[in-house]
């Protein structure tokens, strides 16, 4: 620093201009601390990120942070979940029974993807891992029903139990069609919004027959 | 201005609807200053029928064609002019298509040379999985009349029935296409349906299948028959009428070949269908006659353990 002292600036020349702190040395600083910081921190934020989503499908509200943020950990885990409980369920025979697991899981991913590639070409202006986000997240109500639905049928096999399983898959599957359509309906024209939406109820349609038609 | 009205697209329109209902008319188009509105012409005459309502359909695509050149068959969009389609289309198409009228080519007059590959895509999808949940419905509404009847969700049913509509709406109508491709050098005026409208106007006459499915939940035979034969007749004669203008310029043979074939291959998948996913299960069985239910082919019992050790 003892070089500087001479330097002069003489004073009829303006010196002006903007003092920024470029950007990319504040992103690196941030990706060192992401780096250095413990194993628990990075799973409580995705965690919580995830949480977050799932209250968003709870209770739908016109929010972008669904379609923002999107991470598709949570539809993965449903997804698992869902075809994890619902496979086989009556092991009789190898044909007569439920859904095996690849089946549930093909069915799920592909009926996701074929209503993202539907909406995308009904000229919809959603990116596609936001719509599969969306649509797997919007699984969650399917997925508490079945936890009911299995609570319910260890109970005594009737008419009532009957009535109580379908009372309840009924209601989450309105929940589902309405949290989707929340998110999904505003990304298309609005001549075009009645084609978009069916493939979804016809998607949320199936898993539930599925769920309903469960004996374990 | 008498140019401006003499400009207005509506004439054609109306020529064509006119053109629709009395197939043996010609028209003649007069821009001369005797008629300043521009009116369009409908001379009744014999001859011409379709002829000269492709004449107008046709420059009217050329028209639409010149103004969009076709996109590679690489890129989205050349996908994304199929799906190019309005709700109101969409169900203005399956009323067409479930409401059959002689002399009515569902592809002239509904498609009109837009065909989309939403309509079939989606009602082969709904049709598949309708008949595998009603199939399956049947089973458990008849365990309640009848408990020896044993019940099981039977998923398998659901791929089944998936790739047996998804192969007929896509190869039949290939194969049709391609013998009318063949054919084409025995027919002088009208030029034959492209590939995609053929799979169209075949996945739209599927859609009179699905309310038909359902109903098929009523336990009636006599009943179910009268449906199915009612679907049928109201499927295949959209399918004719469609067809008619294109084959019968070829000769009788041929013609009525095509057309028994095409309505053939039709109620073997309606009758396929009922007896794969409707088997016809026994309406009354007492409890002691249980020990005669083993002998009845159709009813599904609970098979016994050595099964899975003799495969």
């Amino acid at each position: 620093f003892a070089g500087l002292s001479d330097i002069s600036i003489s004073q009829d020349i303006p010196v002006e201009g903007e003092i920024t702190i470029p950007m990319r040395s504040r992103i690196r600083e941030f990706d060192s601390s992401t780096l250095n910081e413990s194993v628990q921190n990075t799973i409580m934020r995705d965690l919580k990120a995830v949480g977050k989503k799932f209250m968003h499908v709870l209770y739908p509200r016109k929010s972008n942070t669904l379609l923002r943020d999107w991470d598709l950990w949570g539809p993965l885990v449903l997804c698992v979940t869902l075809a994890l409980m619902l496979q086989r369920g009556s092991a009789d025979s190898e044909n007569d029974g439920g859904p095996q697991f690849a089946e549930v899981f093909v069915i799920i991913w592909f009926g996701a993807v074929t209503i993202t590639l539907n909406s995308k070409l009904l000229g919809g202006n959603i990116s596609f891992f936001q719509s599969l986000c969306v649509l797997g997240y919007c699984i969650l109500p399917l997925t508490v029903a079945l936890l009911v639905c299995r609570l319910v049928l260890l109970a005594k096999p009737g008419p009532i139990n009957f009535i109580v399983r379908l009372f309840v898959v009924i209601m989450m599957f309105a929940w589902s069609i309405v949290a989707s359509t929340a998110f999904l309906a505003d990304s298309q024209p609005p001549n075009r919004k009645a084609l978009a939406v069916y493939p979804v109820f016809l998607f949320y349609f199936v898993i539930s027959w599925m769920i309903l038609t469960f004996t374990p | 201005m008498a140019a401006a009205d003499e400009l207005a697209f509506h004439e054609f329109e109306e020529a064509t609807n006119l053109l629709a209902e009395t197939p043996d008319v010609t028209t003649i188009s007069r821009s001369d200053p005797r008629t300043p509105e521009g009116q369009v012409a409908v001379a009744v005459g014999s001859g011409g029928g379709y002829g000269a309502e492709d004449e107008v359909e046709s420059d009217k695509t050329a028209l639409l064609q010149e103004q969009q050149p076709q996109p590679g068959f690489w890129t989205f969009s050349y996908y994304q002019s199929f799906f190019d389609v309005d709700t109101s289309q969409v169900l203005d198409r399956i009323k067409g298509s479930l409401l059959p009228r002689p002399g009515h080519s569902f592809v002239r007059h509904h498609l009109r040379n837009r065909p989309d590959l939403y309509g079939p895509f989606w009602i082969c999808a709904t049709l598949a999985f309708v008949l595998a949940v009603t199939g399956n419905l049947t089973v458990v509404l008849a365990q309640r009349r009848d408990s020896s009847i044993h019940y099981s969700p039977q998923f398998h049913k659901v791929t089944v029935a998936g790739i047996t509509i998804y192969c007929y709406a896509w190869l039949v109508p290939l194969a049709l296409w391609a013998f009318l491709q063949w054919r084409k050098g025995v027919r002088e005026r009208m030029g034959p349906y492209t590939f995609l409208e053929t799979v169209c106007f075949y996945g739209y006459s599927l859609f009179i299948f699905i309310p038909t499915v359902v109903l098929w939940l009523i336990p009636v035979p006599w009943l179910q028959w009268l449906f199915g034969a009612l679907a049928l007749a109201l499927s295949a004669a959209g399918l004719v009428f469609t067809l008619w203008p294109i084959v019968r310029e070829d000769t009788r043979l041929v013609a009525s070949m095509l057309l028994s074939a095409v309505v053939l291959l039709h109620a073997l998948l309606a009758m396929g269908c009922k007896f794969y996913f409707f088997q016809p299960l026994p309406l009354e069985h007492m409890a002691p006659a249980h020990q005669d239910t083993s002998l009845h082919p159709n009813v599904v019992l609970t098979p016994t353990p050595p099964r899975p050790m003799t495969s």
